[in-house]
This record gives C-alpha cells, sequence and structure tokens, in this order.
C-alpha cells in the first residue's frame, strides 16, 4: 500500500517536473518557430526571385514583382542614423545626470517620467508626429510634405530613450563609490570626477545602452510607418519621404495574396529584419554582461 | 600666483556649472517631451469624450458615432493575452528559477528570452500570421491575435516573475521541505503566495504593452471596420491602437475630435495599467528592504 503511494508520488512529480519543464523552454520553441517559419517563407522566394535581383535590387515595385531591398535598406539606414546621432547626447546625457548630478528629489521624480514614455504606444506617437510634428517639419524647411525621414528619427528617438536612459543609468550607478571618493581625493570637481572616472567606468554599460536602444529604433513599426511618408525609391537626404523595412512589411502585408511572391518576399525582409536586430540585441547584451561584472 | 590659482578655479566652477546647465537643460527637453505629449492629448482629446462616445458604434464611414467595439476589442484581446500568457510565463519563471539547473543549457534559455524581447514587434506579426492564422487555421481571430500578442509580452511575465521568486528567502524552502512537503506543494503553497506581488506586476505590465500594441494584431485580429460585438474566440475585432491607425491614415477628412478622442482613451487605459504596475512593485521592493 505504501509503495503503491510513494511510486504514484513519483510519477506525479515526474509529471509535473516534465510539465514545468516544457514551460520553461517555451521561448527556445517560440524563438525556433519564428526562426523557421520566416526561414521556410524566404526560401520559398528566394526558389522564385534570384537572390542577387533581391538584395542588387533598387527597385521595389511589388505590382511589378519588382522586389530589390536596396531602396528600403536605405530607408531604415538613414532613419536609424538620423535617431541615434539625436538619441544619443539627450540619452547619455540625462542619464548622466539623473544618475550622477541630480539631487535625490529631482531624481525621483524624473525617472518615472521618463519611464512613462516606455509606455506610450508607438501608434499614439506616430499620431502626434502627423498632427503636430510633421507640420512643424514642413515649415521649418519649407517642404511641401512633412513626412521625412527626419521626421520619423526624432520621433524614433524619443521613442528610444527609456531604454538608453535606464540601462546607462544603473551603469553609472554600478561605478563603486570609492572609484568617486578616490578622485576627489585628488582634488578633482565633481564634473571632473563624472567625465573622467565615473563615465568612463560606466562606458560600456553605455555602449551596452545604446546598443538595445538601437535595436528598437531598428525595429520600430508603426510611427515610421506613419511618419516617414512612405515612398521606397533611394534617396540620401534626411528630408525626403523614405520607407524602412519594417514599414513595408506593415504597409503591404495587408494587401497582399497570402502565399504568394509578395507575400514571401515580406517574409524574406522580415528575415533579415530579424537578424539585423538579433545581431544588435546580441552585441548590446556582451556589454551588459561586462556591466555586471565590475559590481 | 595667488591671482593665478583663483583664476584657474574660477575657470573650473564656470566650466562646471555651464555642463551641471547643460546636462540639465537635455534632460529637460526628454521630461517636456513626455509631459507635452501627455498634456496635449488631454487637452485635444478630453473634448470628444463624452458617453455616446464611449458607447456608441462607429457611423458614416467612420465619420460619426463613437469607438465602442474597438474598446471592446482590445478589452478581449486584453483578456485572451493575459489568460494564454501568465500561466506559461509563470511555470517558465518556476522553472528557471527552482528547477533548471546551472549549465549551458539554462543560459541558452536566458539567452533566447532576451532575444525575444528584442523581436521586433512587426516580426511577431508575420510569426502570427504564418503560425496561427494560417498554419494553424486559426484565421483572423481574437485567438490569434492573443496568441500573438501572448508570446510578445511573454519575457515581461517571465522577467517579473522570476524577480519575485528569487525575492523570496531559501530558507522557507528549506522549512517547508523540512516539514516535509514536497517541491511542488513548496512552490505552490509557499512560494507562488509569497512571490504574488511581483507576479501581478508582471502581468499588468505586460497588459498595458498588449493593449497599445498595433503592428503584431494587423494580420493577427484587427478589423478596420467590425461593427457587430465578436460572437466566438474565431471573430474578428476592432481594437483601439488599430482604429487610430486607421482614423490618422486609412480614412479621408476624419473627425479631428474622433481622432484625438481615440488616442487619449488607448494612452489612458495604457497608463492606467503602467501606474498600477509600477506602483505595486515599488511597494514591494519598499516592504523587501525594510
Amino acid at each position: 500500500m505504501a509503495s503503491s503511494k510513494s511510486k504514484f508520488a513519483k510519477f506525479k512529480s515526474f509529471l509535473i517536473t516534465r510539465f514545468v519543464f516544457v514551460n520553461g523552454i517555451i521561448s527556445i520553441i517560440i524563438l525556433g518557430l519564428i526562426l523557421a517559419l520566416l526561414l521556410y517563407n524566404s526560401v520559398r522566394f528566394f526558389a522564385s526571385y534570384p537572390i542577387q535581383n533581391f538584395f542588387g535590387g533598387v527597385r521595389w515595385i511589388p505590382t511589378h514583382d519588382k522586389f530589390g531591398f536596396v531602396p528600403l535598406l536605405v530607408g531604415s539606414i538613414l532613419t536609424t542614423f538620423a535617431a541615434i546621432l539625436i538619441a544619443v547626447p539627450l540619452g547619455v546625457g540625462s542619464a548622466i545626470y539623473i544618475g550622477e548630478l541630480a539631487p535625490r528629489y529631482l531624481r525621483e521624480t524624473l525617472k518615472p517620467i521618463i519611464e512613462v514614455l516606455a509606455t506610450i504606444p508607438s501608434v499614439v506617437i506616430g499620431f502626434i508626429g502627423i498632427k503636430v510634428f510633421a507640420p512643424l517639419i514642413k515649415n521649418i524647411f519649407n517642404l511641401g510634405i512633412g513626412l521625412t525621414a527626419l521626421t520619423g528619427a526624432v520621433m524614433l528617438a524619443f521613442m528610444s530613450l527609456p531604454t538608453i536612459v535606464s540601462i546607462s543609468e544603473d551603469a553609472i550607478n554600478a561605478v563603486p563609490n570609492t572609484f568617486r571618493y578616490a578622485s576627489m581625493a585628488l582634488g578633482a570637481t565633481k564634473w571632473e570626477t563624472t567625465y573622467k572616472v565615473v563615465v568612463p567606468t560606466a562606458s560600456s554599460g553605455i555602449v551596452a545602452a545604446v546598443m538595445l536602444g538601437l535595436g528598437r529604433i531598428v525595429g520600430e513599426t508603426m510611427a515610421v510607418l506613419m511618419l516617414t511618408g512612405n515612398s521606397p525609391r533611394i534617396v540620401f537626404s534626411f528630408l525626403q519621404p523614405v520607407r524602412t523595412i519594417t514599414a513595408t512589411i506593415a504597409a503591404e502585408m495587408g494587401e497582399t495574396a497570402q502565399g504568394g511572391l509578395h507575400y514571401s518576399a515580406l517574409f524574406a525582409i522580415g528575415l533579415v529584419l530579424f537578424l539585423i536586430t538579433f545581431l544588435i540585441n546580441f552585441v548590446g547584451d556582451r556589454f551588459t554582461g561586462r556591466v555586471k561584472n565590475i559590481r | 600666483m595667488k591671482a593665478a590659482i583663483s583664476k584657474s578655479m574660477r575657470k573650473k566652477y564656470v566650466t562646471e556649472k555651464f555642463f551641471y546647465f547643460l546636462l540639465l537643460f537635455i534632460t529637460m527637453i526628454v521630461v517636456a517631451f513626455v509631459l507635452g505629449i501627455i498634456i496635449y492629448l488631454i487637452v485635444k482629446g478630453s473634448g470628444a469624450i463624452n458617453w455616446e462616445f464611449l458607447s456608441q458604434k462607429p457611423r458614416g464611414g467612420m465619420k460619426a458615432g463613437g469607438i465602442f467595439p474597438a474598446i471592446i476589442g482590445t478589452i478581449y484581446l486584453i483578456i485572451g493575452t493575459i489568460t494564454i500568457s501568465l500561466p506559461i510565463g509563470i511555470f517558465s519563471a518556476i522553472y528557471l528559477n527552482e528547477y533548471a539547473a546551472r549549465n549551458k543549457f539554462t543560459r541558452i534559455i536566458r539567452l533566447s528570452i532576451v532575444n525575444m524581447a528584442g523581436v521586433p514587434s512587426v516580426v511577431f506579426g508575420l510569426f502570427g500570421l504564418a503560425f496561427f492564422v494560417l498554419l494553424l487555421k486559426f484565421g483572423k481571430s481574437i485567438l490569434a491575435g492573443s496568441l500573438t500578442l501572448a508570446f510578445l509580452i511573454l519575457p515581461v511575465i517571465i522577467t517579473a516573475t522570476e524577480e519575485a521568486l528569487k525575492a523570496v528567502p531559501s530558507t522557507y524552502r528549506q522549512a517547508s521541505m523540512a516539514l516535509g512537503a514536497s517541491k511542488w506543494q513548496t512552490i505552490i503553497k509557499i512560494i507562488l503566495p509569497q512571490a504574488l506581488p511581483g507576479i501581478v506586476t508582471g502581468a499588468v505590465l505586460g497588459i498595458g504593452r498588449a493593449a497599445g500594441e498595433t503592428a503584431p494584431i494587423m494580420f493577427t485580429v484587427a478589423a478596420f471596420s467590425q461593427p457587430n460585438l465578436p460572437h466566438s474566440i474565431f471573430s474578428q475585432v476592432m481594437a483601439l491602437p488599430y482604429h487610430l491607425y486607421a482614423l490618422a491614415t486609412q480614412v479621408t477628412n476624419p473627425p479631428e475630435d474622433k481622432q484625438w478622442g481615440t488616442a487619449l482613451v488607448l494612452l489612458m487605459i495604457v497608463l492606467f495599467f503602467a501606474i498600477i504596475g509600477t506602483s505595486i512593485r515599488t511597494r514591494a521592493r519598499l516592504r523587501k528592504k525594510e
């Protein structure tokens, strides 16, 4: 009797362990499924569309079965580049102020306000961009239309700030106080200590923060879809409409026949996007690992 | 000599003040942007919000009426998403914190959670379309959309739950086991109740995220116009984020007040969950410190 009961208990604990394990590896399963489905559809695409015409093609005209990737890549690079140029000084600057210089009460007020920004949906940011910011850009630069790479980039920059500020600030906080005392004891002022000791020590964490912010910028969809003007042409000006990789998927997937060439082409650019963000996040994560080590 | 020193000191002092001011100014730009968006939305949107706007279907090609179906659709999606995501996320965190060995395989799991959090939301949309809508033949439906959103917010829930599990002192586990409880009994009866505030935080923050996402629901559930309320989990619904996108870009000459009203309602729902989530977490962390 007792032995059958303990057998049952053993079996039950075996089942529970299995069940918990399956839940534990769910993230691997989902990530694997995402990659498999992207790969499967990309392979189908490249089976009927030459790969050099995709990566070397300068025209993206789905109605004529032209799927050149270059205009979308240029669009993504232009907006991302402008966004990160704006985001880095704003993000790192605020992180230094909040993490190192601000008095305690101010810091406790400023931090949550910047964190709120992370929760504002990107479609709301895009909407505000259309209503308020695009007309502003139009008037300032005297353009025919305010929906340009720059318009999207400014909004993207702000959207990446919560990531950049909070991770940079963590890195700054992780710098041991002894470093500060040593510097001050040598006669350095608070500001000299900040930029000669604290910021260099936290630099790998700040790099991680910028990389993870970059990952957010590259993957952002709705705000760029609404703000960058949706024109898949190759341009080299921030004041022209462009079309990013993400916006192309979002704009065209709804209109295309499922299973067709256009459909699989969108998965192919989805795969490229997935790989780019994967790489950026991977590098960012390596730097975050170093932050933990200096603690 | 003395004059030279004081001159250099003075220069240092001026530089210091200059950079303090510059960094304060930068921070204020960011803060002004955040507060500006929220205040501007409240000012422009609150005029549109009345009982009719919240309780009526859209009429006349979205030019009149309200956003009731979109609110209901978003609520259904929230319920569906959290029902799927919460149990999976909790057990996933239990595995990582209570069962997993410290080895390479566990590191790979953690790495994939981090990477899953970094996958662009539009790629989740592609995944949901290819897997749930087409391969599993759920069609564009509440089920497909909820599943897509559920996996999108899974990292948020796993991370928050694990943080909460870690905070439960290991003496609790030892005491429970010493009294003869099995590992599973210990987890269910001792550890989970202790970790509850952290788990609720993760769930609430996840809901806020799911409620505001547009790209993942565009191809998996959201309907441009579906004034009738859903009758099963295989129905399409309207949802607030997609409705705002449609109003702002797809509808020709939509009335201004409907757009601002929709944006404000969406923002308020998302902020509501975000504020509740953060305040539970802050309280839990304070209690832990005491």
